[in-house]
């Protein structure tokens, strides 16, 4: 709909480098369904493998029975002999350390948690021989809400802890200057836990090839050398003898940036047994065992002056951590974030944060699109909307008033992150104009014919992307990235191959890293070819993460293509017969004072034709490896202005979106069009976390939304099309000036749709504090303040 | 998500079917368009000995119109009412609830007869064709018996079909023309199932309706005194006299003891007589 982007003039059709929306080179094959993803994967001899998953949250094994038939084809933790478990700690003080059995010991800690291991032709026979397997266990009063949890004499997850809590973090900054401020708010707000449910769940096949002496694990990953690395520790083989590959990834979102216990398994499986097995997570699986996420909760108190001046912030959050550290993440990094991330880019002199990593009888969180940001977002901006109401004032202007000016960049917030660029105040004004905050409010006062109530709300939010060392050294944890690596080869016929560690999971990469080496060699984006997701065919990388892979991959790529165009301008210069200062790269070709030759006949004479080249050319070659880091590593900040008008019916509690509005600034965009994906997708799921998706649990620990008929994602007719707008504000660190987008679109909706819904519904006196914000929990707020306005008789 | 080993068995016609019933070893159970069964089965929620196929019984997609009464047989899908392929004698109502049913690749094999054997309160057709008037006809090596709408649903998956019964066909009578007809439910989202659902049926003219209160997980709640339920007569003023308390009251003697459950409740069925007026 409403896009200008789409009515702009298009771009040049010639035009292929950073900035062009060229189409994405990979919707060729995943549009016409011939994408290769692990579950497409067949090899000779194949078996599959179905898990016996612990029924209960917490329980000792008494004992494990399986049949005599089937003795040959299931596993126990007492099989694995030598293998050591999944373990992720941090350096932060007073973490507490625990193992993640890859098949459990003596103890389950959540539902789902693996127990045995069993083999078949067919995954329906392996769940046949599952179904058989009979438990013997001991059920131990669970741990189900990260509260209790913190009470003394709770039951424990981890007993030699004496407690409950994985981590505690915190940071105080001069809180007692901010006490005697005239407005003091103070609320109870959380988010519920979500599962990630990218289309395509995680997958794992396995095989070893002897005459390599190579164990060969496909798995839809992220992070392949991450999972290297961890996979070498658990099975004690040199990295060498292990190749991962990760082919098509129908979505990520962090899930797929884990290692699991089931790669552990199957490495090991394939071993024993000669013959390559595979497993393919199915959505009750998904939903029940893994893939968890976003569960937080804040009492926090803002302070501020008349005007919506903040004065200050006080908080203590938990986070349900669940039951194990997960690899390489740790458990603490979504609470440790809390801390350093809730200020988000405002002005405030006073601040106080302490928070918890708790962990219970639930499956580990995992860093969802957005991390921390998501439930920090939704915490802050909804007071800062409490704030506006308390002074009177529209919250645009709260907003307005407490966001650092462009003149003010680079600003360092309270907790010394570090802003790199942009202007916040105008990214907000262009939203509150968009979305036409007057005629809301005149729409307002007179009323629906209808009976629904019309509410606006704002959020900013701002993501930190592509951090590097000097953050992650901070907090320890298994995985610090440092430089970046890409490699660049021109080919004999004047093609690129580009290498880079990092992988796609949707990101569109193999375009957008061939529009970055096209903007410098000028190699039409058709004729280059982006390797990615193999540990074998890249150069080692964190992986795809934290909105990273532009900046660091992009950079990477970036500085090797001028590498190879270093090299092609001395084998050019001799070919011209002139000197090397006189030439430049210019359209793929080098130009002299008198003449030209392009890429591709410079490739041709150095591969196939030497002879032609004299004595003293330059030896290097067309191929380089170069490494990258920004000026600065503390990371990009890109933001946007989210504005969300909707409608509630206040008998049903249903929730309309009417217009939505995002003016985001991603800092120099590669392509504007996979950008816009991005949003939408973001926005997707952010909308899934504010109205949708929920994973709750009952006493026993058991989670109850077991299927996509009770774990509700939000679909076509529930997400609305965006008006997007861009500002585009580079980076000063980083090549081109880009900034990592990926997150941004899922961490404002909740915090924007929290605040429009409680807008709609302030004259009834409701207010919804907790996500999602369901029609049943809607239609109790208003009921709750009817009989707080008109008590029984 | 596999299911159980199970026979399988696709007669041609009824009488092999019910032969199958009776003569199978273990449980038998129905399968039709399978979008309720297909699930359960690979969740291992249900692992019967034999699945009975009936989707290649002729006899089972019939529909005709006799003496004024709509008959569709049990395997007449969601679609073919949606897209008007059988005849109708509802005024468009079925027609309007069949394209509201989950989504269109669930109403393309999902059938009339599977859904109701199914006895999802939730499901569209439970409440809608007891607003409707409808009756069965369940077919057994005993014979055939027809049971009304309003009698068939005993509980959340539970009905009168007997193990050995087959339900074999629908049958709606004809909408009077003074008849009118609202259908509402509420939804978290398109097609997901209902949380509420009101169904009425109101003949201003004749002075009667009939209403049902539905996915109340359990039977749908029939309402006996429906001039209760607008101030003691039904006319033509007869949604600006709905009275609310009448039917919360009733929502609360179902035992339904949440207030924001019964409240929506309420405002569906609300809504579904505003629809109507």
């Amino acid at each position: 709909m409403r896009n200008e982007r789409d009515i702009a003039p298009a771009s040049p059709a010639s035009r292929q480098g950073v900035g062009a929306r060229v189409p994405r080179k990979e919707d060729d094959r995943l549009m016409r369904g011939r994408g290769q993803f692990v579950g497409d994967i067949r090899l000779a001899g194949l078996q599959d493998v179905a898990f016996v998953r612990s029924p209960l949250a917490h329980a000792r094994i008494k004992g494990i029975h399986v049949p005599e038939r089937y003795r040959d084809v299931v596993f126990t933790a007492d099989d694995l002999v030598g293998i050591a478990p999944i373990r992720a700690v941090t350096s932060l003080a007073g973490f507490k350390v625990s193992d993640q059995p890859i098949l459990a010991t003596g103890k389950v800690r959540q539902v789902g948690e693996l127990i045995a291991m069993c083999v078949a032709p067919s995954r329906a026979e392996a769940e046949d021989i599952a179904a058989a397997v009979t438990l013997d266990l001991e059920e131990l009063p669970a741990v189900y809400d990260m509260r209790k949890a913190m009470e003394p004499g709770a039951p424990l997850v981890h007993e030699h802890w004496g407690d409950n809590v994985f981590l505690e973090s915190f940071f105080e900054t001069d809180i007692e200057s901010a006490f005697d401020a005239p407005i003091k708010v103070t609320r109870e707000i959380s988010t519920a836990r979500q599962c990630m449910s990218p289309l395509e769940g995680r997958g794992v096949v396995a095989s070893f090839d002897h005459r390599l002496d190579q164990l060969t694990l496909y798995s839809g990953s992220q992070m392949p050398h991450i999972v290297r690395n961890g996979l070498s520790d658990c099975l004690g083989m040199d990295q060498g003898q292990i190749r991962i590959v990760s082919p098509d990834v129908g979505g990520g979102f962090g899930h797929k940036g884990i290692l699991l216990p089931e790669e552990v398994c199957l490495s090991w499986l394939t071993m024993q047994r000669g013959f390559p097995v595979r497993w393919i997570e199915d959505r009750r699986e998904h939903l029940t065992a893994a893939a968890n996420c976003r569960e937080h909760f804040y009492k926090i108190t803002v302070y501020a002056d008349r005007d919506g001046t903040l004065r200050g912030i006080d908080c203590e959050a938990l986070v349900d951590s669940g039951a194990y550290s997960s690899y390489p993440f740790s458990a603490c990094l979504e609470a440790a974030q809390v801390v350093s991330i809730l200020p988000g880019p405002y002005k405030m002199p006073a601040y106080r944060c302490r928070t918890f990593s708790v962990a219970t009888n639930k499956c580990p969180i995992l860093p969802y699109r957005g991390v921390a940001r998501t439930g920090v977002c939704f915490a802050l901006e909804l007071m800062l909307d409490l704030v506006a109401v308390e002074a009177g004032i529209e919250p645009g202007d709260v907003r307005l008033r407490n966001l650092p000016g462009p003149e003010q960049m680079p600003f360092d917030n309270i907790t010394k992150k570090h802003f790199d660029s942009g202007d916040y105040p105008e990214a907000m004004r262009r939203a509150l104009k968009r979305i036409d905050i007057d005629s809301i409010r005149a729409r307002q006062r007179k009323g629906e014919d209808d009976g629904r109530l019309i509410g606006v709300g704002l959020s900013i939010y701002c993501e930190q992307a592509a951090h590097g060392t000097s953050v992650y050294s901070g907090w320890g944890i298994p995985m610090v990235p440092g430089h970046e690596q890409a490699t660049a080869r021109l080919t004999p016929d004047g093609g690129l191959e580009l290498r880079i560690g990092v992988h796609s999971h949707g990101q569109g990469m193999e375009t957008t890293m061939a529009q970055v080496a096209n903007e410098l060699l000028g190699v039409d984006v058709g004729k280059i070819r982006v390797v990615h997701g193999d540990t074998a065919m890249t150069p080692y990388s964190t992986g795809t993460w934290g909105s990273r892979s532009m900046v660091m991959a992009g950079g990477a790529v970036a500085t090797a293509c001028q590498e190879l165009a270093e090299r092609a301008k001395k084998i050019g210069a001799k070919l011209l017969q002139v000197d090397e200062a006189s030439v430049m790269l210019v359209d793929g070709e080098i130009r002299g004072p008198n003449g030209s030759v392009t890429l591709k006949e410079i490739a041709h004479t150095w591969y196939r034709r030497p002879q032609d080249l004299p004595g003293d050319v330059d030896p290097s070659g067309l191929e380089t490896t170069s490494g990258y880091k920004p000026k600065r590593d503390t990371g990009t900040f890109s933001y946007a202005a989210h504005a969300v008008t909707l409608a509630i019916d206040p008998d049903l509690g249903d929730v309309e979106i009417l217009d939505y509005v995002i003016v985001e600034d991603g800092g120099t965009l590669v392509n504007p069009m996979i950008v816009d994906g991005q949003i939408y997708g973001g926005l997707a799921q952010g909308i899934g976390t504010a109205l949708y998706e929920e994973m709750p649990f009952d006493h026993a620990g058991q989670p109850l939304n077991t299927t996509l008929a009770d774990y509700l994602l939000p679909g076509p007719t529930e997400v609305p099309e965006p008006w997007l707008d861009h500002m585009e504000t580079p980076s000063p660190y980083t090549k081109f000036g880009v900034k990592g987008i990926g997150e941004g679109g899922a961490i404002a909706p909740p915090a924007a749709i929290g605040n429009a819904i409680n807008d709609a519904l302030r004259g009834l006196g409701a207010e919804m504090l907790h996500s999602p914000m369901t029609p049943k929990r809607i239609v109790t707020a208003i009921l709750a303040a009817r009989d707080v306005e008109r008590p029984a008789a | 998500m596999k299911p159980a080993p199970f026979n399988y068995e696709r007669p041609r016609d009824i009488a092999s079917a019910l032969s199958v019933m009776t003569g199978a070893e273990g449980t038998v159970k129905i399968i039709a368009g399978g979008q309720s069964l297909g699930p359960m089965l690979n969740l291992r929620l249900v692992a019967p000995d034999t699945i009975l196929d009936i989707t290649a019984i002729a006899e089972l997609k019939r529909a005709d119109v006799a003496n004024g009464e709509l008959t569709l047989g049990a395997c007449v899908t969601h679609a073919d009412i949606e897209d008007g392929r059988v005849p109708d004698v509802t005024g468009g109502a079925m027609q309007r609830v069949a394209a509201d049913i989950a989504y269109r690749a669930v109403r393309n094999r999902g059938t009339i007869g599977g859904s109701l054997s199914h006895a999802d309160p939730s499901a569209d057709w439970v409440s809608s064709l007891t607003a409707l008037g409808a009756s069965l006809s369940l077919r057994s090596v005993r014979g055939i018996r027809r049971v009304a709408m309003k009698d068939f649903i005993l509980g959340a998956l539970e009905s009168v079909i007997a193990p050995d019964e087959l339900l074999e066909a629908v049958h709606v009578p004809a909408r009077a023309a003074s008849a009118r007809w609202g259908y509402v439910k509420s939804c978290r989202k398109t097609g997901e199932f209902a949380h509420a659902i009101g169904a009425v049926l109101i003949d201003p003219e004749a002075g009667k309706a009939r209403i049902v209160i539905g996915a109340v997980e359990a039977a749908p709640i029939v309402i006996d005194d429906t001039d209760a339920l607008f101030g003691g007569t039904i006319d033509g003023a007869f949604a600006s006299r709905f009275d609310a308390r009448v039917a919360d009251r009733l929502l609360s003697d179902a035992g339904i003891a949440d207030a924001t459950d019964r409240h929506i409740h309420v405002a569906v069925l609300r809504k579904a007589v505003a629809e109507a007026a």
